[in-house]
């Protein structure tokens, strides 16, 4: 049985502008000790059913359905104090704008200890104790001090840390991370990211990366799945999707990465924008941009199914598997034909 | 921390000089003669020139000033009422504490009017209890306080007899006989009157409280702490209020400093004998000397309120505190 | 011989940082751009990379005179346009537009897109209102929009579109040099491609110079024929993509490069990063003599930061500077690697 057992999660917000839906069905397994890559552009839903599956959407504004199991308990609607049990316990959640995410009048040793007592019956004292430790884990030099610091006395990289930190003080199972370093510099993230992995093995706990940079993906994720329009659009091993990715949305994003050893001047783009969820459109989600499309693709939704690659390869494509299979043959041509000596 | 205190004493005493400066030039640009007022009505021109020469109004405006500076720092006088010659040093210390009682008292029932109503309208948007908020806070703001204390003391007052409609009660038991005095009966001649001067504040900052907690719902900090597993209490008292009530300890300190120099309507509507009521009756009668002692102590207020204000958010929120 | 369009000499820009009790005294300097220098032919590109603090923005707001530089020398076609007042630079503007990063701050929300993009034709006085909107209409067409869409506001299009908008804006006067900063870093991935592959047809169309600010480094590869590396204010490393991406030679360029995740599961994994420590340090206070020697894989002590590398040439090629008193001998190099440095280099001048 997975950690983490997401099933048919959909999310849709009551906005003045009309119904807008984040989340459309999206299910998914996360194992123990697994990394869990979610790449998505902006209006994807990749946060928002995170999100939803630490029930930190807003439940006057939002409907919420289906099933999220967590060690084989449902939390999806589950009280406010059997979900406060669950976060920031067994599940940590970090997010990406580490200026605006800890409290700007509370010392961050006092942040660190909150998080320490909302959970474990200790003193203050060793609930400070367990707070320097974890400072030292992040690598933050001069921890016994800087523990009586305030967030603005930190540099962004250094407010990521004791981001990481407080999420995971309490030693969690998991560890879901919603685009830990994209304001950071890059140097900044190479270190955040060594960090992450670093911990991952020695707490032996799973992470979810929520990211729209596939480079990261690729470095750090065992799966991954794609989102687009508020749905899972492709799933599969990191390696599967990289090396035979089988929809013509992952295809665009992959051909549309500046890489370093290229040497052709024309990027492959995917025309248009990001679809809305206030009004999508019907049928496939990426219809409207899609290169390949025909009228089926416009007026039915494909499924989400495991094509000739196996049952660990999931999309949602109408197109047939020789189809697929044919053109990104081509592609994967022009891809290796456009790249210049390698770095 | 030191360095932004220094400063802002320095910059207090500046404010001082220049708002007592523009009061006296404003008198003088005035066309009235404040020495024949003095003099009486039955003045012959041999005595006005001797009261002139007395009152120092023959001297050039800037030698009068000093003279005042003077006095002020020297004897701590500010000079003799013209129309009674009584001490205005002594006016202020009668009256003053009935307009301090009028605000302060004032100020604490606004408080604990305006922040639970305004907490919970930032909870629950667009419930009963909001709507509700939102119709007093518009009634607060647009009806005007000598309505609402006319009509409070009509209703409460007079027709139900519940409280008296006049006059004022030393806080301290005492005094001379015929006047009323002690704590409780201080309190009962002042339950119109601060139901009255509340009115406005209270209005005023429902709606602050309402928008800065509704704000700080929606910050980072807030979903992180969250998603520490917090409770939506805990997130509120830890984390929200302290936050956004920084901005009202701010507008609570220049309100209360502004209204220390005269809350002259509920003042009027009620007889106390406050300092608005005071200024504005000594502007009519051209009493120089009151008016600026008024101004004074007014202004005083002001700029030592508006300094325990930074000092009090330089101490609540530590990114002015620390510098670097 | 034709002349560069651009030459900058030693361009400095310093913020004094005022303290004081009653009167505000200067007591320090921010040093945001300390001494870069480059030329810039007609018709190229010019990529500049580097991390926060690194004043890749301030230099661009100097070049662009929106910022007065404290030193140095600015010539725009040969001439000296360094400290030039406002009218004499109105003429000079015409030749150099901007393109900004944030898409939703940098149009005007309560301008119709057609008055934005047209706003430059209007300042500098060109055409009847009606040969405006003609040429207007133009652009729209030209960076991909509806030329009908020239009544709608801004907040009626997407990020990317507004994008389009801004280039427009900057294209509309037939400009020489287009400064873009950081012009892509606030779109999406699959619209991002979109508009460097237009930047890449409209230069050719028009044969425009960019200067093409980024802190991603495979964006910037992409665009750029010159490439430079800054850090704290210097210039580290210059030269033509193939120089800087292929054989680095400073140690930053290498960690930079380096630490650019690869969408590639496979050689991702394989390689070792060079991971830098500690944190890029605040241009309020740099370091001594190597500004980049406390988070130096390659340090020296006594050496580095005590005598201040300065740009010199590889030699045999004249293109490719560098500022480092150890440089890179071969490159890829891993984390080990980097950090062995050669005894025979180590005590001599670069």
């Amino acid at each position: 049985m997975a950690l983490l057992e997401v099933k048919d999660l959909r999310t849709r917000f009551r906005t003045d502008d009309g119904i807008v839906k984040a989340v459309s069905g999206v299910s998914f397994d996360l194992d123990r000790g697994k990394t869990l890559g979610v790449v998505g552009e902006s209006g994807s839903g990749k946060s928002v059913t995170f999100l939803t599956v630490m029930g930190l959407v807003d439940r006057r504004h939002a409907e919420v359905e289906g099933s999220v199991l967590f060690d084989g308990e449902e939390i999806l609607g589950a009280s406010g104090q059997r979900l406060q049990k669950v976060r920031g316990k067994r599940i940590g959640m970090i997010f990406q704008d580490p200026m605006t995410s800890l409290n700007p009048v509370k010392k961050i040793g006092w942040q660190l200890e909150e998080a320490v007592l909302l959970h474990n019956d200790v003193t203050r004292a060793e609930a400070r104790r367990r707070a320097i430790d974890i400072l030292k884990e992040v690598e933050i030099p001069k921890a016994d001090t800087r523990v009586d610091d305030y967030p603005h006395q930190f540099s962004g990289g250094m407010r990521q840390r004791v981001m990481i930190a407080m999420a995971l003080i309490n030693n969690p199972e998991v560890l879901i991370a919603d685009e830990p370093t994209t304001a950071l510099d890059v140097t900044t993230q190479a270190q955040i990211l060594r960090l992450m992995t670093k911990l991952q093995e020695e707490h032996q706990m799973a992470i979810v990366m929520i990211t729209h940079d596939l480079g990261v993906v690729a470095e750090l994720a065992d799966d991954v799945f794609v989102m687009y329009g508020g749905r899972v659009v492709e799933e599969a091993g990191v390696n599967d999707l990289f090396a035979k990715p089988e929809m013509p949305y992952t295809w665009g994003l992959l051909g549309s990465l500046p890489r370093l050893t290229m040497t052709t001047d024309r990027l492959e783009q995917i025309p248009g924008q990001p679809p809305s969820l206030l009004h999508p459109p019907t049928g496939c989600a990426f219809s409207p941009r899609c290169a390949y499309v025909f009228d089926r693709c416009r007026q039915e939704l494909p499924e989400l199914r495991a094509g000739a690659v196996g049952e660990g390869h999931l999309f949602r494509c109408h197109l047939g598997d020789d189809e697929r299979a044919r053109i990104w043959a081509e592609k994967k041509a022009a891809f290796e034909a456009a790249e210049g000596s390698a770095a | 921390m030191v360095q932004f205190l220094i400063r802002r004493i320095f910059w207090a005493f500046f404010l001082f000089f220049v708002a007592t400066i523009i009061t006296y030039i404003i008198f003088f640009v005035i066309p009235t003669d404040p020495a024949q007022i003095a003099c009486g009505v039955h003045c012959v021109p041999a005595i006005l020139k001797q009261v002139r020469h007395s009152l120092h109004l023959d001297l050039p405006i800037y030698q009068q000033y000093w003279i005042f500076v003077w006095n002020m720092v020297k004897h701590q006088s500010l000079g003799y009422s013209f129309v009674n010659g009584a001490s205005v040093r002594w006016v202020i210390g009668q009256d003053a504490p009935v307009t301090a009682s009028l605000v302060f008292g004032g100020a604490v029932f606004w408080l604990a009017l305006s922040i639970p109503i305004g907490i919970l309208s930032a909870l629950r948007p667009r419930s009963i209890v909001d709507r509700f908020a939102m119709v007093f806070v518009l009634v607060g703001i647009s009806a005007p306080a000598v309505w609402i204390g006319l009509i409070l003391a009509y209703l409460i007052g007079f027709k139900l007899g519940w409280t008296p409609i006049a006059g004022y009660c030393n806080l301290l038991p005492g005094g001379a006989a015929g006047t009323c005095s002690g704590p409780a009966e201080w309190a009962y001649h002042l339950i119109l009157p601060w139901m009255t001067f509340m009115f406005l504040f209270a209005a005023l900052y429902v709606r602050l409280i309402r928008a800065n907690v509704m704000e700080t719902m929606t910050e980072d900090y807030v979903r992180t702490a969250r998603a520490k597993g917090a409770s939506a209490q805990r997130v509120l008292f830890q984390h929200v209020l302290r936050n956004s009530m920084l901005p009202v300890v701010t507008i609570l300190g220049m309100d209360i400093g502004l209204a220390l120099g005269g809350a002259v309507f509920t003042e009027t509507v009620f007889q106390l004998r406050g300092l608005g009521s005071d200024l504005v009756q000594s502007a009519f009668k051209d009493d120089l000397p009151v008016v600026v002692g008024v101004v004074v102590f007014a202004t005083l207020a002001v700029i030592v309120f508006n300094f325990l204000v930074d000092v009090a958010y330089a101490w609540l929120d530590p990114r002015i505190r620390l510098n670097t | 011989m034709s002349e560069p369009l651009l030459v900058v000499e030693e361009l400095q820009k310093y913020f004094p940082v005022t303290r004081g009790l009653i009167f505000q005294k200067e007591v320090a300097q921010v040093k945001a751009v300390d001494g870069v220098s480059f030329t810039l032919e007609q018709g190229q590109t010019l990529g500049v990379v580097g991390e926060s603090g690194c004043g890749k923005s301030t230099m661009a707001r100097c070049l662009a005179r929106l910022l007065e530089p404290t030193g140095g020398k600015i010539f725009f076609e040969g001439r000296d346009i360094t400290h030039l007042n406002r009218n004499d630079m109105r003429p000079i503007r015409r030749d150099m537009m901007m393109v900004f990063q944030d898409p939703y701050a940098s149009l005007n929300a309560r301008k119709r897109v057609g008055s934005i993009v047209g706003e430059p034709l209007e300042v500098h006085g060109i055409g009847t209102e009606h040969d405006r909107k003609r040429r207007v209409q133009e652009l729209l067409e030209i960076v991909g929009l509806n030329p009908e869409h020239y009544n709608r506001f801004p907040h009626e299009f997407s990020g990317g579109q507004r994008q389009r908008i801004g280039i427009a804006r900057a294209l509309v006067i037939n400009p020489k040099l287009v400064i873009c900063d950081e012009p892509v870093s606030a779109l999406d991935v699959s619209v991002q491609a979109q508009i460097l592959n237009l930047l890449k047809d409209l230069q050719q169309d028009f044969d425009l110079t960019y200067i093409f600010i980024a802190h991603d480094l495979n964006v910037v590869r992409h665009v750029s024929d010159r490439v430079m590396v800054m850090y704290l204010g210097k210039p580290v490393e210059t030269g033509s993509k193939q120089d800087l991406y292929e054989a680095p030679k400073h140690p930053y360029t290498g960690a930079l490069l380096s630490a650019v995740p690869i969408a590639d599961p496979a050689a991702g994994r394989a390689r070792r990063q060079i991971v830098l420590t500690g944190d890029v340090p605040s241009p309020l206070n740099p370091p001594a003599a190597c500004r980049f020697h406390p988070r130096c894989p390659r340090f020296v002590d006594g050496k580095c930061n005590v005598d201040e590398p300065l740009l010199s040439p590889v030699s045999g090629h004249a293109d490719h500077e560098f500022a480092c008193h150890f440089p890179l001998e071969h490159w890829p190099m891993d984390e080990q690697e980097i950090r062995r440095k050669p005894a025979a280099l180590a005590g001599t001048a670069d």
